[in-house]
């Protein structure tokens, strides 16, 4: 394939995959590729949709990406599963709730592996987003690893975050512990026709309820049981609204500029990075840094001075 | 460079045991490799279509149930037909030995019956893929 981002914007599938490969492998085109992909990008909506494990995200992913086809709407999932610390390796089962979507010529499902990142996505997630943006998906669904309490880089790269609960998961002191439960500009209680459901949503309400201040958007509860596709429509209305409210507040140009941001320093230093391990590291200057300053010749403060200095030069 | 080798592993055809796909996949994982499991009764286009989505370097698929000889080359084609030249595709289960050339004619590039020890199929993905 020549030119890979070219037929990536003329319509090739195999294109738009090999493109992703190229990416999350960090292969010497990559970065061309992002370049020429980057002026098409910014059309889509992304909806972030993440949960503890065996909540059901991949089920309801597989419901709310039929509604969107029903309209006419076109979808690319990305589907992100835990890579092993120990071996490198991964299972990516994602896509086995979502087999019937497989011959759909609006869809494009992708599995990644989290390869070494703790937030809840893999470190490529972003750009293989802007893959298919630029391939003109019109909705993007982002399915986070099942994730415990802290992993929500998800909010750092959806417009939109769903978080997918089940009752019976604990008592009301979980709800108002930090982290997941403050991401969700939605909250779906999927499973809900099992017990536990309602005392589930009046904790969560509880807890909304200490936020305080009157806020211009408070996240809606709704019950689901996604492989009966029951709440799949108001979930998507739900959707909507949060869409129409970050449009008309001005939240998502806010939103999208502190990405920007965000994404532009992440590059900034893992480029910085990548430098540091090919001009000190791989070089080997390292081991004669780290015994001078064992033989306390140098400071290591001094010693990082000099390499920024050097690599601004 | 953070390349991984990717294998989909599929279960096509209409036989409900996917035992033997699942000790295979996990041995895959164990040996560093990305796997998607598709789950069970996959029609061919499925499993290529999936195969081209997630741009695997291998499609490795079960079947228990002695429709090797229609689905394996099937499945074949439509892989190549994705543009997926390098793909390397391979089969196991419940298959005779008589129908093994016959597969590998048709493009399967080995076939792996019961008793194999899984360490085998690791090391022929590890020498044969581009």
């Amino acid at each position: 394939m020549e030119d890979i981002a070219q037929e990536l914007l003329n319509g090739s599938r195999l294109a738009l995959s090999r493109a992703i490969t190229a990416i999350e492998n960090e292969y010497d085109n990559a970065t061309a590729i992002m370049k020429k992909l980057y002026p098409h990008t910014g059309h889509a909506y992304v909806l972030g949709i993440t949960g503890p494990p065996g909540a059901g995200k991949s089920t309801l992913t597989d419901k709310l990406a039929k509604e969107y086809r029903k309209q006419g709407k076109t979808v690319g999932i990305v589907a992100i599963d835990p890579t092993s610390p120990f071996s490198g390796g991964a299972i990516l089962g994602d896509r086995i709730r979502m087999n019937s979507l497989t011959l759909d010529e609006g869809v494009f499902i992708r599995s990644m592996g989290t390869r070494g990142s703790l937030g809840g996505l893999s470190h490529k997630t972003a750009d293989a987003v802007k893959a298919m943006d630029a391939f003109g998906m019109d909705v993007i669904f982002v399915e986070t690893v099942g994730v415990g309490q802290s992993e929500v880089d998800i909010v750092k790269a959806a417009d939109t975050t769903m978080v997918v609960l089940i009752p019976g998961m604990g008592d009301d002191i979980q709800a108002i512990k930090a982290g997941i439960l403050e991401i969700g500009d939605i909250f779906a209680i999927n499973k809900a026709d099992h017990d536990g459901a309602d005392k589930l949503v009046t904790e969560l309400n509880m807890m909304l309820d200490l936020d305080g201040v009157m806020k211009e958007w408070r996240p809606p509860i709704i019950k689901a049981v996604a492989n009966q596709n029951i709440g799949v429509t108001e979930l998507v209305e739900t959707f909507k609204k949060h869409h129409d409210h970050i449009v008309s507040s001005g939240q998502l140009t806010q939103r999208r500029t502190e990405r920007t941001k965000n994404e532009m320093l992440d590059l900034l230093s893992s480029n910085i990075g990548s430098y540091i391990t090919r001009n000190i590291v791989d070089t080997g200057k390292i081991d004669k840094m780290v015994e001078d300053i064992k033989a306390h010749k140098i400071d290591p403060y001094t010693v990082v001075s000099e390499i920024l200095q050097n690599m601004l030069k | 460079m953070d390349k991984r080798i990717r294998v989909l592993v599929a279960k096509p055809g209409l036989d409900g045991h996917d035992r033997g796909a699942k000790v295979v996949a996990r041995a895959l994982r164990d040996a560093g490799f990305e796997v998607v499991y598709t789950g069970l009764r996959q029609t061919p286009e499925q499993i290529a279509e999936a195969a081209m989505q997630e741009d695997v370097n291998v499609v490795a698929m079960s079947i228990l149930s002695g429709a090797h000889p229609h689905l394996f080359p099937k499945v074949v084609d439509l892989v190549r037909g994705k543009g997926m030249k390098d793909c390397l595709i391979i089969g196991g289960g419940v298959i005779p030995e008589g129908d093994i050339p016959a597969l590998k004619a048709a493009g399967i590039a080995e076939v792996f019956t019961p008793g194999t020890p899984t360490g085998k199929i690791v090391e022929f993905i590890k020498t044969n893929v581009k």
